[in-house]
């Protein structure tokens, strides 16, 4: 061990690489984006575990529940239209749904185990650290989110390349968003248990508010309101709207079992649904970093 | 003489009731290899903290590289090495991408990249390991890794918060025979923080911190030749008879040490015939030590370092914490 040492001691190249680090500035921002950004993607290829696991509850939503409820739900359907092809766009809002929460937990877990602290004393500023975690959460999700996407057809859902970008594009906007808010949540929630406590907590009355599983008109008042005020309604439904424009359906069932949604009898156009997404997403982004600036 | 790499003014740092940090003040000279010795809790892990921009002083001030860590904390932050006490690796990483994202964060120009990281893995003998997921490591090699990548975008000053804790004795010299191969090649000054008395000694020169104040700043060699005297430890068959007696007889002051009666006087081995020839209590054995680097803390401050961390214990933990919610 010794000997190698003084050997290469006498290396000529030790004394010649002198490295010099730049002032920092947008393109050291872009740079350290991008390396946080596939550091979670090199972790999620290299946990294929996480990745099927968190699959097994979208597939179970499609295949099981929809499957066993399209006998009792069938009636209120138009004909050739089953089940599941009416809870598939909520079953892929679930498939990131997940996904995006634990990339944001990973922040938790890279505190535990110091990794954080690795980001935090780095020359570059702590937006870059937070974009690029969103950024990768966002894409980690959206991934799993095409896999379910790959079974359109076993949901009755044409392989249409309009429809796939739109959906892709749309779970693209709400994985991000997702992400944000798990990563603000993180900023402040340090200990594992209690942050994957109070996610389960809120991930399952955003998924069953959000229509997902039920079309969003004539809900008793009470559930109309909540159903509301659930930011994934304003993604699920235009997922559904897109999926139910390349289905060949009479528009008196698709209005009906695909609605915009409304406030108070107001049609909700399908760029404001996605630029409110959008909007909060941007938001939750600027908490995030604001957290993580603070210094102790 | 140039200006110091670290200088630090009146710093103070306090968590809620607690001062960590209670004033402290002291400069370390470019290519100085300066080690902070003290117990656990004495504030060590504090100072860094602020010297590394993670912490900002309550009171007080301290440049880093010229830089001042709060209002140049950019520039601060690309000028030092950090090497923490507790691992800030990805373990799901392999080691190089562990060094590859370092360099991406740091900015280190793509193609001065390819050959450092050559480099700095061979100086520390992970080169062929460079593909092994970080989990696969032993707990020194990781520290080693941490090293390497540390010194990766060739800092002015490479900061080692307790390098060796928690390392078998055979690492820890493996950690150090690095460090000093280190001293040797780069152009670096090394911040040290450690609780090892004999690790101390590794350095140019040593602060003694103790309750968060410095009691003590010298080279190694003037801190031993300050205490002067040996250390003699006895046991005898009763201990709190053999300390009054001690004191009566020779007019030394005795007490118990790490379970042993213990005092210090000059030429030691000489005194030790004496002490058997005119001592009625019965010794059952004896030891005597030149003055070592734990004789000095002993002497600045009355305790043992392993005895203030027995004692010290419980005020650590509240410490620790307060700085965990203060984080």
């Amino acid at each position: 061990m010794t000997a190698q040492l003084t050997t290469e001691s006498v290396d000529p190249v030790t004394a010649a690489i002198r490295v010099s680090v730049p002032e920092r500035g947008l393109r050291q921002d872009l740079r350290a984006v991008r390396i946080v950004w596939y550091r979670e993607l090199i972790r999620f290829k290299s946990d294929r575990l996480r990745a099927v696991t968190s699959l097994v509850q979208p597939v179970l939503f499609l295949f099981v529940l929809g499957t066993g409820l399209s006998s009792l739900a069938g009636h209120g359907l138009p004909p050739g239209i089953s089940f599941k092809t009416f809870v598939y766009p909520g079953v892929l809002a679930m498939s990131v749904l997940f996904t995006a929460i634990f990339s944001a937990a990973s922040i938790v877990w890279d505190r535990e185990f110091g990794f954080l602290r690795e980001m935090l004393v780095a020359p570059v500023s702590r937006s870059a650290i937070v974009i690029g975690k969103c950024l990768g959460g966002a894409t980690v999700a959206t991934f799993q989110g095409i896999i379910i996407l790959a079974l359109a057809g076993a949901a009755g859902v044409p392989y249409n390349a309009t429809l796939f970008l739109t959906v892709i594009g749309e779970l693209l906007l709400l994985s991000f968003t997702l992400t944000a808010f798990g990563v603000m949540m993180a900023a402040r929630i340090k200990q594992m248990q209690a942050f994957m406590a109070l996610t389960q907590m809120l991930v399952m009355p955003l998924f069953f508010l959000s229509g997902a599983l039920y079309p969003l008109n004539g809900l008793p008042t009470w559930l109309t309101v909540l159903t509301r005020f659930d930011p994934l309604t304003y993604i699920v439904s235009p997922m559904r709207h897109a999926v139910f424009s390349h289905l060949s359906v009479s528009p008196a069932a698709a209005s009906f079992l695909a609605p915009n949604v409304t406030w108070a009898g107001w049609q909700v156009p399908v760029g404001l649904s996605l630029g409110m997404v959008a909007v909060m997403g941007a938001a939750l982004l600027g908490i995030a970093i604001a957290e993580f600036q603070k210094t102790e | 003489m140039s200006e110091p790499v670290v200088q630090v003014t009146d710093l103070v740092k306090r968590y809620g009731e607690i001062e960590a940090v209670r004033g402290v003040n002291f400069a370390v000279t470019a290519g100085e290899t300066f080690g902070f010795l003290g117990p656990n809790g004495a504030g060590k892990s504090t100072t860094i903290k602020i010297l590394c921009t993670l912490a900002n002083p309550t009171r007080g001030s301290a440049r880093v590289a010229g830089y001042d860590v709060v209002k140049d904390r950019d520039e601060v932050r690309r000028n030092i090495g950090l090497v923490f006490q507790d691992t800030t690796l990805d373990a799901y990483l392999t080691g190089e991408q562990n060094l590859r994202f370092h360099a991406d964060l740091y900015g280190v120009p793509r193609p001065q990249l390819a050959p450092r990281l050559k480099q700095v893995l061979e100086m520390v003998n992970l080169w062929d390991r460079k593909d092994s997921v970080v989990s696969t490591y032993s707990g020194g090699m990781k520290r080693r890794l941490e090293i390497a990548r540390g010194l990766l975008h060739a800092p002015r000053v490479l900061f080692l918060d307790e390098p060796t804790v928690g390392l078998d004795p055979q690492t820890r010299s493996s950690i150090w025979e690095y460090v000093n191969e280190l001293k040797r090649r780069e152009d670096i000054t090394i911040f040290l923080t450690t609780h090892y008395m004999d690790e101390a000694e590794h350095c140019d020169r040593i602060a003694i911190i103790d309750h968060g104040k410095i009691v003590a700043i010298d080279t190694p060699e003037n801190l031993k030749a300050s205490v002067g005297k040996d250390r003699v430890q006895i046991s005898t068959a009763d201990d709190q008879a053999a300390i009054e007696e001690i004191g009566t007889r020779f007019g030394l002051d005795a007490a118990i040490r790490e379970g042993l009666v213990t005092f210090s006087v000059a030429e030691g081995e000489q005194f030790v015939p004496r002490l058997f020839a005119e001592l009625t209590e019965q010794i059952r054995s004896v030891s005597v030590a030149r003055p070592t680097l734990d004789d000095v803390f002993m002497s600045y401050t009355g305790r043992t370092i392993r005895d203030s961390e027995a004692t010290a214990g419980d005020k650590n933990r509240g410490m620790m914490m307060a700085m965990r919610r203060g984080r």
